[in-house]
């Protein structure tokens, strides 16, 4: 059975052999990211896990959604039946603003803004590497779900898709460190990055001067501009801002609008990207401002 | 039955472990979740290390990158290391007693997790927080009865 000449390659050798997968797996996903494709099917592959470790909690939430009194029920109801009321009263100003807005769009010549098809995905798991914050949501390939996609709850921004497999969907969150999301301040439009910070309540605005104008309490849009995230969604609120002349910039702290650590149901949206961005007009003054700003470099 | 039951008992409780590794737990209790695949794997690296050295450890570590979103290789990477040293002294530590195998486990497991560190630290910029090795002592603490368990089941199912 343990015979000498059924043991294969010696304990080293095979470490050196798995070693050198590793490290060649490594710099091929990461460097090159040559497993986009190959990584759809092997989350599919290896779902059922997946949902086998859901199991307990599904079974945990239908037993408590089973036990659920009377009482809450109705008082639950009554509750939406206000929230519904108080939407539907906003909402018939929307509409009115909306119409507004797209007459002088009209006016203006500027593109009017489509409407998104959305969907509404459940949260599966949460990653529990302490490294990066990943979530996997219920939708996939299968619902038009596609890569770079913006994942919304009821507050904000909360990520976008990373990874599509057939049936499930992995989520990257705005506060992992490897994520940064273009904003823009609501009070005065100036454009910040916001890139995460590790932790789910907090993101850091980078290269900020001392001299910008930016408060606590200043609320954070996305602006559009990287193309990913569609513009005019709350991303944070800006916690603190620390200005030190000891250090080149601001340190400036944001807080997450969307409740990262307690997300439920989440939004996808479909963004109708094609006739809103290929406007020849968007690009020209961007490159007018490239242009207009090499001489100032050249003369620092 | 019993004949086909020996071959599945090393690959299902590595399916078990690695659903424990990746079921949802609260924030708080999952700082301290223990290294299920690592211990699972350690036992039969123990045990049986002519069955479970290195290249299974290899193959279950590929399946927890994906379970867990990281680049491929990582855990991969990790987890060879961690099974290698195993093999490698096998004999020694075969005759340690339970609790002198449990600190051998805790110190290959702070292993594991600062191999993870330094990995992911190489292809992103984290910091390193003590939170992280916490596993390392509830590990250490939950050795003795995953190895009566799976002493047990390897005695009745005689897997060899």
């Amino acid at each position: 059975m343990d015979s000498i000449f059924t043991r294969g390659p010696s304990i080293n050798s095979r470490l050196a052999l798995t070693l050198a997968l590793s490290v060649m797996l490594i710099v091929i996903d990461h460097k090159f990211d040559g497993f986009s494709s190959t990584r759809v099917y092997l989350n599919s592959l290896i779902s059922p896990i997946q949902y086998i470790a859901n199991l307990p909690g599904v079974m945990l939430s239908a037993s408590a959604q089973r036990l659920t009194s009377h009482q809450q029920l109705l008082s639950e109801n009554e509750r939406l039946t206000n929230k519904l009321l108080m939407m539907s009263e906003r909402l018939q100003r929307f509409d009115i603003l909306q119409s507004e807005n797209s007459q002088l769009r009209k006016l203006l010549d500027a593109p009017v803004k489509p409407e998104m098809r959305k969907m509404v995905a459940e949260l599966m798991a949460v990653d529990n590497n302490p490294f990066s914050q990943q979530i996997l949501i219920n939708k996939g390939a299968i619902d038009g779900v596609f890569p770079l996609q913006s994942v919304l709850d009821d507050r904000g921004i909360v990520g976008q898709v990373m990874e599509v497999g057939t049936t499930n969907s992995r989520v990257l969150l705005i506060s992992d460190v490897t994520h940064a999301i273009p904003v823009r301040s609501v009070r005065n439009n100036i454009r910040f990055i916001a890139s995460g910070s590790g932790s789910l309540d907090e993101l850091i605005l980078e290269h900020v001067p001392h001299s910008v104008d930016v408060k606590k309490d200043d609320l954070l849009l996305s602006s559009g501009l990287g193309q990913v995230f569609p513009e005019g969604y709350p991303v944070a609120r800006v916690n603190s801002v620390v200005r030190d002349e000891s250090r080149p910039f601001a340190t400036v702290t944001a807080q997450p609008l969307a409740r990262l650590d307690r997300l439920k149901y989440l939004l996808l949206i479909w963004p109708e990207e094609q006739n809103a961005i290929e406007t020849p007009s968007g690009e020209q003054p961007a490159q007018e401002d490239i242009k207009l700003k090499q001489p100032e470099d050249n003369d620092q | 039955m019993r004949v086909q039951s020996r071959f599945f008992v090393i690959p299902v409780s590595l399916l078990i472990a690695l659903v424990l590794q990746i079921m949802p737990l609260p924030i708080e209790a999952d700082v301290y979740r223990p290294d299920w695949v690592l211990i699972v794997l350690a036992y039969w690296a123990m045990a049986l290390p002519n069955r479970v050295n290195v290249g299974i450890a290899f193959i279950t570590g590929l399946a927890m990158d994906i379970l867990l979103g990281t680049a491929l290789g990582i855990h991969s990477f990790a987890l060879s290391v961690s099974v290698w040293v195993l093999v490698a002294n096998y004999q020694r530590l075969r005759n340690y007693s339970v609790w002198q195998q449990a600190i051998v486990i805790g110190l290959l497991s702070a292993l594991y997790h600062l191999l993870v560190f330094w990995l992911q630290h190489l292809l992103t910029d984290i910091y390193f927080l003590f939170d992280y090795l916490w596993p390392t002592f509830t590990s250490m603490l939950l050795w003795p009865w995953i190895f009566w368990l799976l002493r047990k089941s390897r005695r009745q199912f005689r897997v060899t």
